[in-house]
């Protein structure tokens, strides 16, 4: 094959095989980004079942049936070959996201809603655990020798791409049609579940027209697969081992590398910061987009030097720095820091006309919105609410411009107080660069990861092998950042500081992430295998 | 550096009895303080973390063993030696 032929089948290869992992990431995404209207949708509130569905929904899927997943579809992978394993992958995640969209909400379909949910939700997740290993090695199998980590890394870009185009899709459809739109039980939310049927209908479309790895069809011509993957990668010593170092010396680290900086730094902005859901979004979506191609520059170096280091230095720089710019976070978006205008007509206090509680009578609610606005065009809007407890329940008929004080039993002492943040240009600005750096981190670590593990494993247990530890290093580790974050700052709550060390969450990545720097440096070898035609 | 790798295999297989202790520890703790309203969910997450948890120090045991008894002295340089 002339030279230029192979160039343009590896990008054929790359291509086809990048589009589809893409679109699973976005479908496993869009689920968990829309979590609060989903369970507002689909699960009734303060229903203990409901609960206990909906953890299963979250913790489940990404948990226990993703490693599942990898099992399962290894399994496959490396007894039937690469190409059908992560067509039929493809087509379980887009028929389960479509159906997810199809679903109707409790209110009409009662108990069936939830626990259809669920069921599609681990489909989910199941399909993604069967889809990474095989498009990784499919195309690490296809690429040139000297330069797979190059290729593998465009496969690395597809998790953050996938982000990426949920975030943009879910901002778009949200901006045309407002909240409430968006919200309703047949509103906006469903548009983009049912929008990732096409993209899966183009992407199977492409990924019929590839061919089997060469690599795989050589060892079946040979007669020489793996009678049994999973007997062979876990049950000998010396392929075991190699799944633990690749574990505990490289994919935990990059699990909560990649978990902190591209979801709790989003749930860092919006629920500790305060910045509004737009704006936190935007600076997900404009950092993500500079730092996307480092992915490929980091995969393309590690043929150079070496996976090692790249990936350690990684984890080394987050180890390092997730505390300084998470406090820079607070401070750039700190009140405190900042100077107020002294045009008064910038700072508008807005009293909105009193509310009467609809189900209980003897309550009404007084809202009151300021607006202040600072010199670097940051605009800080404070909401307060105040519940007023009449002495008896309320007459119906008699207008609410005619209650008088003397009818207010007392007004609740604790009123209910939200922020909500948009930065001017210079701060905004920084905030983008503070994830961008935590970004960049997230590619180091990322995306020379494929090629490393591809060149652990032998060609006829590579797809079970490489896949296991990626999705309990990437899901598990990675996934639990959020909740075990969320649970350290919980810790660190006492009657004096009731709002805890907001920074104490950050202990667990850092922890993880510092642990497998230390396996990494001391086992890992940097030794790059020109040729994996084992 | 063979040393170093057997020596710190070692500690890897005592942190992997200690983080199951830690996390028992704190599920015990954070199920007993639940309020009655939520606390089967909070016990089923726990499940799901020690379910998953356990499996995985079990491997970080195992990984410490093989450290500790030299397995990673030398690792495959080639596809051809894996």
């Amino acid at each position: 094959m002339s030279q230029e032929k192979k160039q343009s089948n590896i990008a054929f290869v790359i291509g086809a095989s990048s589009v589809g992992t893409l679109i699973e990431w976005y479908d496993f995404y869009i689920f968990g980004m829309l979590a609060t209207i989903i369970s507002k949708q689909f699960f009734p509130a303060n229903a203990g079942t409901a609960a206990l569905l909906s953890t299963l929904a979250i913790f489940a899927a990404g948990f226990i049936v993703r490693p599942f997943g990898a099992l399962v579809f290894g399994r496959l992978g490396d007894l039937i070959g690469r190409k059908h394993t992560f067509l039929l992958t493809l087509i379980i995640m887009g028929g389960s996201t479509f159906a997810i969209g199809l679903v109707p909400g409790y209110a009409t379909i009662g108990w069936a809603a939830p626990i259809l949910v669920l069921i599609l939700r681990l489909l989910q997740g199941l399909a993604l655990g069967g889809e990474y290993g095989g498009a990784a090695t499919y195309v690490a199998e296809h690429a040139p020798a000297g330069q797979r980590g190059f290729w593998t890394s465009w496969i690395q870009t597809t998790a953050t791409l996938g982000l990426f185009l949920a975030l943009g899709i879910i901002i778009l459809v949200r901006s045309n049609q407002g909240v409430e739109k968006f919200s309703a039980e047949w509103g906006g939310w469903r548009y983009p579940f049912w929008i990732s049927i096409v993209l899966v209908g183009v992407s199977i479309l492409i990924r019929m027209r590839m061919s089997e790895s060469p690599m795989f069809t050589k060892l079946k011509t040979e007669g020489r697969t793996s009678a049994n993957p999973l007997k062979e990668s876990f049950g000998q010593k010396r392929n075991f081992k190699m799944v633990l170092l690749a574990l505990f010396g490289a994919v935990m680290g990059q699990g909560v590398v990649w978990y902190t900086g591209q979801f709790y730094a989003q749930s860092f902005i919006e629920t500790v910061c305060k910045i509004d859901f737009i704006q936190s979004r935007n600076i997900m979506l404009v950092a993500i987009l500079m730092a996307t191609p480092c992915f490929v520059l980091f995969g393309w170096l590690s043929d150079k030097i070496g996976r090692k280091w790249i990936m350690l230095i990684g984890m080394l720089a987050a180890v390092f720095t997730y505390r300084p710019i998470y406090k820079e976070f607070i401070n750039i978006t700190s009140a405190a820091n900042r100077a107020k205008t002294v045009d008064a007509r910038l700072t508008n206090i807005k009293t909105a006309f009193p509310t009467y509680d609809l189900k209980d009578k003897t309550k009404m609610y007084l809202k009151q919105e300021t607006d202040t606005t600072y010199f670097d065009g940051s605009v800080f809007k404070y909401y307060r609410t105040d519940t007023l407890i009449f002495k008896a329940p309320r007459d119906e008929t008699r207008p609410i411009t005619l209650i008088n004080p003397d009818m207010i039993a007392y007004s609740s002492p604790k009123p209910n107080l939200v922020v909500e943040k948009t930065l001017g240009h210079t701060a905004y600005w920084d905030m983008i660069w503070l994830v961008f750096i935590q970004i960049v981190y997230v590619t180091m670590v990322y995306g020379p990861i494929a090629a490393f593990l591809v060149e652990m494993f032998p060609t006829k247990i590579r797809y079970t092998s490489m896949s296991l530890p990626y999705h309990i290093g990437n899901g598990v580790f990675g996934g639990l950042v959020p909740f075990l974050g969320t649970l350290i700052v919980e810790f660190t709550k006492t009657t004096e500081h009731p709002a805890g060390d907001v920074l104490a969450g950050l202990w667990y990545p850092i922890g993880v992430a510092a642990v497998c720097f230390v396996i990494g440096l001391i086992y890992l070898s940097n030794k790059i295998d020109k040729n994996v035609m084992d | 550096m063979n040393a170093i790798k057997k020596f710190s295999g070692y500690l890897w297989m005592l942190m992997a009895p200690l983080l199951i202790l830690f996390l028992l520890y704190e599920a015990n703790e954070k199920i007993s303080h639940a309020s009655a309203a939520v606390q089967s969910n909070v016990i089923l997450q726990w499940v799901i973390i020690l379910l998953v948890f356990t499996p995985i120090c079990i491997g970080f045991f195992i990984f410490g063993k093989y450290a500790s008894k030299g397995e990673y002295n030398q690792l495959p340089g080639s596809s051809e030696e894996l």
